[in-house]
């Protein structure tokens, strides 16, 4: 459905009228039909084997996870990281890419925000399910008490809880005000309980001048504050294995390698949406193969980045003088762990090369299996930071025990990811998963390029 | 820790961990002659029953979720395997009480913490069981409630509650614990001596492992004190608390000393004194 001007492909096609762009948008915001009640449905049945597993879990004590002594940490920590790298996609294609004028991003970046909220509401979930008195967990915040108890300031762990807070808060920020022109075209459409919904969302937005001035700058403002919150947010989780003192976790070049990973994540998970939503609410016009082909390029960008990173700690761990970090990096490329070791490897590093061909670029079915394989790859990373390094830590007494988690733990990993689909399907009904006033940004600038093309 | 004395010796703090003379008085240490040990896990039933600790049966034993606090382990030489019930070499392992914890800073809620009489405090109430003290112990003597022993997997049936210690609590589930070198019998020991007025003597207090061991392999009492029995083994095998290399490991020129600690490169500085077992042959 784009025209092919001068043998190049447009992101966007710039005769697209704004009522047709405010229709086709909001007719993703329409009461839904039964395939979407049975995709929520699914997604709630897998949510529930989650909370029936964490329930379990919660009534019979952490052992039912099959976690031991040394092996304190499982798929929770994993998979919690996992979930706080795929929420770099929104601050990576909202923030960065704003303030680098990329308008490709114009029409992909709302349902990628949202990624990144969901995102770390899921995260915040498996802090819940890990901790032991999870009913205690206030304990981690700073409130004033008559035993003048505060919590450890040098506990990378609650830097973690401190900086997920900030980036979570200021995460829905963005995400709200960045839609406020759209509820407010939400608002002059909507009938009966919905009216009423965008009208309080929308603060009364009348898209004056002055409006669209103060609100250029929030947005700017706040962009500029989220990109270093992310690259923090993600450092400070490396800090949790950084700053410790176990062979294979106590490496410098963590917080940029998690960083990256979570710039990797967020990419490919932007890619699976991107591929499902424009199929669902058929948006071709908006969310373009062009586009697509831009987002799996920097996809592979970031792909080299973290492999880079990846190759930088192995190297360094080998040439190294630490002689158990070396043992531990051996043992997992060669111990119980090898071929997930492996997996990894090479569904990070050698399957985004799929991402240097147009050809494969262009077909969507390939696209959708890769983004799913390399944030596969991206679990299965963080899952190999922190298990086989409690299988070979400093202490001989704790060598040759392999461990592997219980039916419990995937339990709630898998319902997990129900409850992130859940919220992604609500959002998807609630807010505008197209930002319609920044489509018609993207579609003027095209006429005006055009014109100008003709003129010159 | 005052404001104007931390302005005063910031560069000693940022450099020196732990501090030297920070224990004038009282640095609860341990020493344990693995040469005397014959691995016959007195100490480790005695510790189970001074600190209720829950016999968790095989199958949990199996999966890694036992509760010994003090572990035998055994250790064969290279070559040995093929006839492992000879020459088994036995280290008791418990918690090392060090000077410079690493657990103790990376607790979120600070549950667990140094005393001022050199112990490693573990405050149940505090825990709210993130593990990462664990995570971080390179010893990994740090034991988790993985599940509520007492009423769920009811390891005391009746009668055997009345077999359990009420100077300390039976630990519930989520909660991190691991040796406190017998806290309970030191803060007894320290309220009778303060009412007497006088300073805790060597030998008055000890703790479970120490008393219940048949070989006198384990030495317990007050580091500081010149004349304590441990602080002798430490002084005989130049053992000192604040050093990370010992003159045992620094080079050959002391062949009779036998004093070392574990994993002493990670600087931990523990307060337990190994003593290596004697061989007939070069270690």
């Amino acid at each position: 459905m784009n025209t092919v001007t001068q043998g190049k492909e447009k992101d966007i096609r710039e005769d697209i009228a704004w009522a047709q762009i405010n229709r086709d948008v909001l007719a993703s915001l329409e009461q839904p039909r039964g395939t979407y009640w049975a995709l929520f449905t699914m997604a709630f049945c897998m949510f529930l084997i989650g909370v029936a597993c964490e329930a379990y879990q919660y009534d019979r004590g952490l052992g039912v996870s099959a976690m031991n002594n040394p092996d304190v940490w499982g798929l929770y920590i994993a998979t919690f990281i996992f979930w706080i790298g795929m929420s770099h996609s929104g601050t990576l294609l909202s923030a960065i890419l704003h303030i680098i004028h990329a308008d490709w991003r114009k029409p992909i970046y709302r349902f990628a925000e949202a990624m990144t909220t969901f995102s770390l509401m899921t995260a915040g979930l498996f802090v819940a399910v890990h901790l032991g008195r999870v009913w205690q967990i206030y304990y981690a915040l700073p409130y004033p008490n008559e035993r003048w108890t505060w919590p450890n300031f040098q506990s990378p762990l609650l830097w973690d809880a401190m900086a997920i807070f900030t980036y979570l808060s200021s995460s829905i920020l963005f995400l709200y005000v960045g839609a406020i022109p759209d509820f407010a075209i939400c608002r002059d459409n909507a009938t009966g309980w919905r009216k009423t919904f965008y009208e309080k969302l929308s603060l009364g937005w009348m898209g004056t001048d002055r409006q669209w001035r103060n609100f250029r700058v929030a947005y700017l403002v706040i962009a500029c504050f989220l990109i270093p919150l992310a690259v923090s947010v993600h450092s400070i989780v490396a800090s949790d294995f950084a700053m410790s003192q176990q062979p294979g976790w106590h490496i410098t070049s963590f917080p940029p390698y998690f960083v990256a990973g979570a710039l990797y994540s967020g990419c490919a998970a932007i890619i699976t949406l991107f591929i499902m939503l424009r199929y669902t609410f058929r948006f071709e016009e908006y969310m373009t193969m062009p586009i697509l082909d831009k987002t799996a390029r920097l996809t592979f960008a970031i792909a080299m980045v973290w492999t880079y990173l990846n190759l930088i700690e192995y190297s360094s761990v080998w040439y190294g003088s630490d002689a158990v970090a070396k043992e531990t990096l051996i043992q997992r490329a060669t111990g119980p762990y090898a071929f997930w070791w492996w997996s990894m490897n090479f569904l990070g590093s050698v399957v985004p090369f799929t991402l240097i061909f147009k050809k494969l670029r262009a077909n969507l079915t390939v696209m959708m299996i890769v983004s799913l394989l390399l944030n596969l790859g991206m679990w299965l990373e963080r899952w190999m930071i922190v298990t086989p390094t409690f299988s070979h830590g400093y202490y001989p007494w704790t060598w040759d025990h392999t461990f592997f988690p219980s039916w419990v733990q995937w339990g709630i990993v898998f319902g997990s990811f129900g409850w992130f689909g859940m919220l992604f399907m609500l959002f998807c009904k609630l807010v505008p998963s197209v930002s319609m006033y920044e489509v018609k940004e993207m579609v003027f600038h095209r006429k005006l390029a055009k014109i100008h093309v003709r003129e010159a | 820790m005052s404001l104007e004395q931390t302005i005063n010796d910031w560069s000693k703090i940022r450099q020196r961990h732990p501090l030297p003379g920070s224990h004038p008085d009282l640095k609860w240490a341990m020493a344990i002659d693995l040469d005397a040990c014959t691995g016959c896990n007195a100490c480790v039933v005695a510790c189970y029953a001074e600190n209720n600790l829950p016999v968790v049966g095989k199958e949990k034993f199996a999966a890694g979720q036992a509760m010994h606090w003090i572990r035998i382990e055994r250790y064969w030489n290279e070559g040995d395997e093929a006839s492992p019930q000879q020459g088994a070499q036995f280290l008791p392992m418990l918690c090392q009480q060090c000077e410079a914890a690493p657990c103790e800073t990376v607790c979120p809620v600070g549950a667990t913490n140094h005393t001022p009489d050199g112990l490693n405090s573990q405050v149940y109430n505090r825990c709210i069981g993130s593990r990462y003290c664990s995570a971080n112990c390179p010893y990994k003597v740090r034991y988790f409630n993985w599940y509520n022993y007492p009423e769920q997997e009811k390891v005391w049936p009746e009668p055997l509650p009345m077999q359990l210690n009420p100077d300390l609590t039976v630990r519930t589930k989520g909660v991190m614990e691991k040796c406190t070198f017998c806290v309970q019998r030191l803060t007894d020991a320290r309220n009778a001596a303060r009412t007497e007025g006088r300073p805790i003597r060597d030998g008055e207090v000890t703790t479970a492992c120490a008393q219940a061991c048949p070989t006198s392999a384990i030495t317990f009492g007050n580091l500081s004190d010149p004349h304590s029995a441990v602080a002798q083994k430490w002084r005989l095998q130049r053992v000192e608390l604040e050093k990370d290399r010992q003159l045992k490991d620094i080079d050959g020129s002391h062949p009779g000393l036998r004093g070392y600690r574990i994993l002493e490169d990670l600087r931990p500085y523990p307060s337990i004194m190994y003593l290596e077992r004697v061989r007939d042959n070069q270690a």
